[in-house]
């Protein structure tokens, strides 16, 4: 299993590394090194070249020119399977578990010395016995397309750690984690980085955590390395000046008086989620305009059903949605009349039509409209062209051109990109789902402000948030779902976060 | 010996008979295509292939005197036809339906084309073991005769669903077939994967061309198949993608196909050849009866161009 690589942490080094798509350089003659032992974080914004970086240094991107140092020596990375022979291993943003296998079966199938025909109960007891070592449990019985994020993470940290690789990459790891479960994670990371027994690259756009668990940190900023040094000799103002190349304006936030009349109701909603075993129940749930109220909830406690109900893409088995007193269906043309835009979790899957181009993806809410709010039937090349432009340059998203298919954009991008389509033009009601998941700090901010901006001028918003200081920050109301239904409800005035931990963690 | 009168009984016979006889292409197509699928890639060639594999079967049996030798031709014929259709798929921007439709038509053509030779001679066939040795009713002898494809078919069903399950190779074609980023991920090449998967379908879909023309309905004729090869892409998903199920499901489709000449036998002769769609029927009927609006559609390779 473990056995026949030698154990202990490895030194791993990145020399001038450039790597260009067509005409764009996303990396620029970086060198980076991480020694043996140490826990190094990788800051830097959204499309810096963080990931691209981490993926030529595990040959999964070919880069245009560098090199790699393994312990002091040359190291081809020609493909992934180069890397991890030599004890590199990576957890990517996006989950490479493969959704229909069991956590055993992934964890097995991983390994370069998969035997031809497997005698599972031998391989269990494996398993067993090594997961006796780790510090969490994951469901290996389970297949991964029924486990909820959290899980999914735990499983490909142990994955790696299972296969005895001693360099580990970890491309924003706590993303999709509570705050609980992120220090517990990184916290069994860093014990084993002190331990010697493992080498850590993180990427993260969280100060907290790097100040909390890193050694060192390197900075990158639109492909080039522009600082880094020992965790505790630079300071956060330090690194956020040397991310953006200026210091971020800390934005006041004012709550302005609002006028709340109901605009989306839900009644005694009813549906199954995807597996077909759990049902969602939601009883009374009332959106004020004005107001954002927050559902907060650990990963998997039917959030993404709910949005998922609310968009349309899952039927309703009962109940009733109303919206500004009317039955409301779901279609498109509804949601067109009362102004209700969608920021859904994902956006690249559920938002997008990701082979498409970045202007082409903008262009969804208003492509099919003429002058005048009537139905288009040509397709306007221009108007697109210029929503396109004036979009970008207000959301700020880092795109080498508006033609560029939009599923080529960095994670955080794509986020910007989908925000800024859904908050054009006038907006009545916004149903947003995690809208700063894997966003950097400049960007949370500037997402946060146009929410509270929003709400401000009478704009009723939904927010679907698993990171609770997201919620702390922003909601006028509280609500917690757990299993499926809304556990709790309470007014910010009165909210505490350990008693909505207790009620996320289903003991109310 | 002569027909005895057994009345009725003859329907469920006859339907249990025709099924054991009519499914063993779809065994073996399906299970093709089931691998094939698994691997995340569609296959719709394989009409094709299996009339090549009934004609080159058909042919090498006549030219050496064994159907063994001509059930090994057909695989090997099928076997090519696959890892042409695979290898084609491999360029960027192709599509492996369109792909699959154009074999489909070329593999047609081309064993009409060089069948032409092998219509008029008599190839040997393929045995069959009967296990109606107990009964003195010929009509219950005659349902049991069971041919060895058809027993292979059930073997190769209960294997490739332990292969699936607890082999190295099942796990890498289920991997690759459910996320090509998560196969190169762990350093598995997607494109070589499917090419084999798909040589393989290939293969087993020549088999079951050559049981059409070695043993039911046991010459070679351009009108030998009745769309078999087609039919065996909605039995993998009406399987959900299980070959144990891919075999259920040809059983059944199979005795379905045999509803319309048992009832004849028993001189039913109304709406005959409505008795000859019930197969089509009853699978579009499950497939609409299985399917849910709700549930994502269990057991699909993820990475199908059907399921994208
Ligand atoms: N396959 C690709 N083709 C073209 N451009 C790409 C490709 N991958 C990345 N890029 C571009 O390279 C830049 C860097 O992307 P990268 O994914 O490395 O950013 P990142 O630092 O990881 O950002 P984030 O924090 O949003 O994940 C982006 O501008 C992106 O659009
Ligand atoms: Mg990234």
């Amino acid at each position: 299993m473990t056995g026949r690589k030698p154990r202990g942490a490895i030194t791993v080094e990145a020399v001038h590394m450039t790597m260009k798509f067509g005409d764009f350089t996303a990396l620029d003659d970086v060198s980076i090194k991480i020694r043996a032992g140490s826990f190094h974080a990788l800051l830097g914004e959204n499309g810096a070249g963080k990931s691209t970086l981490v993926k030529c240094i595990m040959g999964f991107y070919h880069a245009t020119s560098g090199e790699m140092l393994v312990e002091g020596f040359d190291a081809q990375m020609t493909d992934p399977k180069a890397a991890q022979e030599l004890g590199l291993g990576m957890v990517y943003q996006h989950f490479t578990l493969v959704p229909s296998l069991t956590g055993a079966e992934n964890l097995v199938i991983s390994r370069a010395d998969v035997p031809a025909v497997i005698d599972w109960r031998a391989e269990r007891a494996r398993l067993d016995a090594f997961m006796q070592t780790m510090p969490f449990s994951v469901p290996l019985d389970q297949p991964v397309s029924r486990m909820a994020a959290g899980e999914k993470q735990k499983l490909e940290i142990v994955k790696q750690l299972y296969l005895g690789n001693r360099f580990l990459i970890l491309d924003e790891p706590t993303s999709v984690l509570t705050p609980a479960e992120a220090d517990e994670v990184l916290g069994y990371v860093r014990a084993m980085t002190r331990a010697g027994e493992i080498t850590v690259l993180m990427i993260t756009h969280k100060f907290r955590e790097v100040t909390a668990f890193a050694d060192e940190v390197s900075i990158l900023r639109r492909g080039q390395y522009v600082g880094g040094g020992k965790v505790g000799e630079i300071s956060i103002e330090e690194m956020s000046r040397a991310m953006m190349g200026a210091a971020p304006e800390v934005s006041e936030r004012n709550r302005a008086e609002t006028v709340k009349t109901p605009v989306l109701t839900l009644k005694g909603v009813k549906a199954v989620d995807s597996s077909g075993l759990k049902t969602i129940e939601i009883d009374a749930v009332t959106l004020h305009s004005g107001e954002i109220l927050g559902i907060a909830g650990i990963s998997g406690n039917g959030q993404m059903e709910l949005m998922e109900i609310l968009t349309g893409q899952r039927r309703l088995t009962g109940g009733e949605i109303r919206l500004n007193g009317q039955p409301f269906g779901m279609t498109r043309a509804e949601a067109r009349a009362h102004k209700l835009r969608y920021l859904p979790e994902e956006p690249l899957r559920n938002a997008c039509a990701p082979r498409m181009s970045v202007a082409e993806n903008l262009a969804f809410r208003m492509f099919d409209e003429g002058p005048g709010g009537r139905s288009a039937f040509w397709k306007d090349g221009r108007a697109i062209a210029r929503n396109a432009t004036a979009l970008i340059e207000a959301f700020k998203v880092k795109t080498a051109s508006p033609a560029a298919r939009i599923a080529s954009l960095s994670g955080g991008n794509v986020q910007r990109a989908v925000l800024g389509r859904e908050l054009s033009g006038e907006v009545d009601a916004l149903i947003v789902s995690n809208p700063c998941f894997g966003l950097d700090f400049s960007a949370v901010s500037a997402i946060r402000d146009r929410l509270i901006e929003a709400r401000n001028t009478g704009t009723a918003i939904l927010l679907i948030s698993e990171d609770l200081d997201e919620i702390m920050e922003l909601s006028d109301r509280i609500l917690v779902m757990s299993e499926g239904r809304v556990s709790f409800e309470t007014p910010i005035e009165t909210a505490n976060v350990t008693e909505l931990g207790q009620h996320m963690a289903g003991h109310g | 010996m002569d027909p005895v009168d057994i009345g009725l009984w003859g329907v469920p016979l006859a339907i249990l008979g025709g099924a054991i006889r009519v499914s063993t292409p779809f065994i073996f197509v399906s299970l093709g295509e089931c691998l094939t699928e698994r691997s995340g890639r569609i296959n719709l060639g394989l009409e094709g292939t299996l009339v090549f594999g009934a004609m080159s079967g058909y042919a090498m049996a006549y030219e050496t005197g064994s159907p063994f030798i001509g059930v090994l031709a057909a695989a090997v014929a099928g076997m090519l036809f696959g890892l042409f259709h695979g290898w084609i798929c491999k360029f960027e921007g192709v599509n492996d339906i369109a792909v699959g439709i154009a074999m489909m038509l070329f593999g047609m053509g081309l064993a009409f084309f060089l069948g032409k030779p092998y219509i008029q001679p008599v190839a040997p066939d393929l045995p069959a073991i009967g296990f109606g040795w107990w009964s003195d009713i010929p009509q219950v002898r005659a349902a049991l005769q069971v041919n060895v494809l058809f027993i292979a078919g059930g073997i190769l069903a209960l294997v490739m669903a332990w292969m699936f399950r607890s082999t190295r190779v099942g796990l890498v074609v289920r991997v690759v077939g459910d996320s090509t980023d998560a196969a190169r991920a762990i350093g598995l090449n997607p494109d070589v994967v499917r090419l084999l998967a798909t040589g393989a379908g290939g293969a087993l879909a020549g088999v079951g061309g050559a049981y059409l023309s070695l043993y039911y309905p046991g010459s070679w004729s351009e009108g030998i198949s009745s769309g078999q090869g087609l039919m065996a892409v909605a039995l993998v998903i009406f399987a959900r993608w299980n070959p144990i199920n891919c075999f259920w499901a040809a059983l059944l489709f199979g005795g379905a196909g045999a509803l319309g000449p048992a009832l004849q036998s028993v001189g039913v002769s109304e709406g005959y050849y409505l008795f000859f769609a019930a197969p089509y029927v009853l699978t579009l009927g499950l497939l609409i009866l299985t399917s849910s609006p709700d549930r994502a559609m269990q057991g699909a390779p993820l990475a199908l161009s059907l399921t994208k």
